[in-house]
């Protein structure tokens, strides 16, 4: 199962899930576009890392769940957030540090939380959240639901002790959790051969002795093809297992690194670009007439406006007032 | 009843009043814990919920923490609270946190609890006052339960409480006996101290087996005609400053006995708070005796030394009072 797949090119493309997956991709994209333009004009602070590239991999695989499930990632979480179906609105307003935010302006970029959706959060330590998406599927199983876990991270999780307990224990303990890695070659700035010894992430699968597969992360429709029939499987049997999506950061860690030309090369980045997750499926969807040129056009439009309008909110959203600072350290 | 068994009483209790109440951690279950403080529950409660986790603390407590974010309610037993020292980045990074960052959205109601402190020639890596780690941290809350009924009543208010809760017993205690309410609600409320003897000539603060000591100066220096009053604050975190602050008030002195290493502890705290809340009415510098700022040693004669003995709290509390 070392290869990476393409979904079945012959597969009729159903308009309606064509409409769906290319607006999600566009929506993240053109948001974290105007995120790093509101940046620039000093509107975000602190850390901001974009999924530009990557876009493919959150849209497909959520698009394999039902609204009931869970998914959990780390700091580069806007796409799995909006993927999983937070109000653009509310998540431009956290990035803004404001009230109107998901978590009243107190997470930021790196944390986003939305419990109505069923969305655990982004977390900053690398790693961290494994165990927590492990502690979700045990939660389910303790309460007898048949939801699952998505548990996104990258290749700079592998190396850390976390993933490895964590796999582990979600083997061990049968819990329906598909980990996500969505590797996209460097860890920060450090590229995948300098920091794992075993570059094939899926067959750590292997080990814990779960269903291991790698993925074009570059493919909407290959991503929700195989994380769907590791959620089928997760949901029926209880089970984990570890999806390695091979996808590429278009920008670079964080608008710290704006580029990340340090260690990577610009013919590299250019390459990688010619594979544009977003370009691939709109070309895919007009050549299958799941859409028409101008349907893509309009798409583009409408989510641009979205995001204009979530840019507005999170404008006209208040700073929290100073009490906030003080409030939901404990639960009363 | 003893100490062990009061825990496994509480425990037990709030595992049948509430569903979402389940214990995990390493040997728990089938070897009945390291130190038996959850002996038969795996007999009364079934591998559902009293789950055995291989060696990862790290990973099981964040899978502790995961579950609370889906409403469950966990009890983590920690074999030894040096250990949790390989779980601290989830107490503090994940439990702490996530109500905060979330905005409220979700809480974190873990209990992680096990033995910590002092222990008997246990040497450095088995014997530390590791409260010191946590209740820096806001988010978290510390207990830390001197007597049977304490070790009770804290308890399941830590399991009833919505946030993360370090609840940190001592492997010299387990055995100790005391009177301990039957009654199911039977619960001491989180940062309520108790004033466990009362005095005139100086307030000493002190909990677990510092407590034990303090007590038996006491009665030492009472036929010197110095009169001490103890107050164990229970729950460093929140810590009950008014019952220390107040009892200081009526003493005009105040010294703060701890296990630990000095540096940054529990007695720097209660000194800059009763300095703050109480100047004027102190007769003397705020005294801490501490443990020495040393690693434990395993030698016995050094252990002895590594801790605040009786008479080096009873010479301090003379100087004190002179």
């Amino acid at each position: 199962m070392a290869q990476t797949k393409a979904a079945i090119p012959n597969a009729r493309l159903d308009a309606e899930v064509a409409r769906r997956l290319l607006t999600q991709m566009q929506l993240i994209r053109r948001f974290e576009e105007k995120a790093a333009e509101m940046y620039a004009l000093g509107k975000i602070g602190g850390f901001l890392h974009l999924y530009i590239g990557q876009e493919a991999v959150a849209v497909g695989a959520t698009s394999a769940t039902r609204v009931d499930d869970y998914a959990v990632s780390s700091y580069r979480e806007h796409g799995h957030c909006l993927a999983k179906g937070s109000d653009p609105q509310r998540v431009m307003a956290e990035l803004f540090g404001r009230v109107g935010g998901l978590s009243k302006g107190k997470g930021g970029s790196m944390h986003l939380f939305d419990k109505s959706v069923n969305f655990l959060g982004g977390h900053g330590i690398v790693g961290a959240h494994l165990p927590l998406a492990a502690g979700a599927g045990f939660g389910i199983k303790y309460k007898g639901g048949d939801q699952v876990v998505l548990c996104y991270f990258g290749d700079g999780a592998v190396p850390e002790g976390e993933f490895h307990e964590s796999m582990n224990l979600a083997a061990l303990w049968k819990l329906p959790v598909i980990f996500i890695c969505e590797n996209n070659r460097y860890a920060m700035g450090t590229a995948i051969h300098r920091a794992l010894a075993q570059t094939e992430i899926w067959r750590f699968a292997e080990t814990y002795g779960i269903h291991g597969e790698a993925v074009d992360g570059m493919d909407v429709l290959a991503v929700r093809e195989c994380v769907g029939r590791a959620v089928e499987r997760a949901r029926r049997d209880k089970v984990p297992a570890l999806i390695e999506a091979r996808t590429y950061r278009f920008r670079g860690h964080s608008m710290r690194d704006p580029a990340g030309a340090v260690y990577r090369t610009k013919e590299e980045v250019e390459r990688e670009k010619m594979r544009d997750p977003i370009v691939l499926f709109a070309e895919r969807c007009v050549k299958d007439g799941a859409l028409t040129e101008a349907d893509v056009k309009l798409i583009e439009k409408a989510v641009s406006d979205q995001v204009d309008d979530a840019v507005a909110f999170a404008d006209a959203s208040p700073v929290p007032p100073p009490e906030d600072l003080f409030t939901d350290v404990y639960k009363d | 009843m003893t100490y062990r068994e009061a825990l496994n009483l509480a425990i037990r209790e709030e595992m049948r009043r509430d569903p979402r109440v389940f214990v995990m951690g390493e040997e728990v279950g089938l070897y009945e814990g390291a130190y038996k403080v959850t002996q038969g529950l795996l007999k009364e409660f079934g591998e559902k919920r009293i789950i055995d986790t291989p060696i990862c603390e790290s990973g099981f407590t964040g899978v502790g923490v995961g579950a609370a974010m889906l409403g469950l309610r966990p009890v983590v037993e920690m074999m030894t609270f040096n250990f949790s020292i390989l779980a601290l980045d989830q107490i503090v990074n994940s439990a702490a946190k996530l109500c905060y960052m979330s905005g409220g959205q979700y809480n974190i109601p873990l209990v992680v609890r096990g033995p910590g402190g002092p222990a008997s020639q246990l040497a450095a890596q088995h014997s530390q006052s590791m409260e010191t780690y946590f209740y820096h941290v806001p988010g978290l809350k510390v207990v830390r339960p001197s007597t049977p009924a304490d070790a009770k009543g804290l308890l399941k208010s830590s399991i009833r409480d919505d946030n993360p809760v370090i609840f940190i017993e001592s492997e010299t205690l387990y055995a100790i006996k005391g009177e301990v309410p039957e009654d199911p609600e039977y619960m001491i409320p989180l940062g309520q101290a108790a004033v466990r003897r009362e005095g005139t000539d100086v307030t000493v603060v002190a909990y677990m087996g510092m407590l034990y000591r303090a007590l038996e100066v006491a009665e030492e220096l009472a036929q010197e005609g110095i009169s001490m009053e103890i107050v164990d604050p229970r729950t460093l975190r929140p810590m009950d400053t008014e019952t220390i602050v107040g009892s200081v008030r009526k003493t005009h002195r105040c010294v703060v006995i701890e296990a630990g290493a000095g540096f940054a502890g529990m007695g720097s705290e209660i000194a800059a708070e009763v300095q703050e809340e109480a100047f004027d009415d102190l007769d003397a510098p705020v005294a801490r005796i501490t443990g020495e700022n040393a690693p434990m040693p395993y030698a016995r004669n050094l252990e002895l030394l590594k801790t605040p003995s009786k008479a080096k709290i009873a010479a301090a509390i003379r100087k004190v009072c002179a």
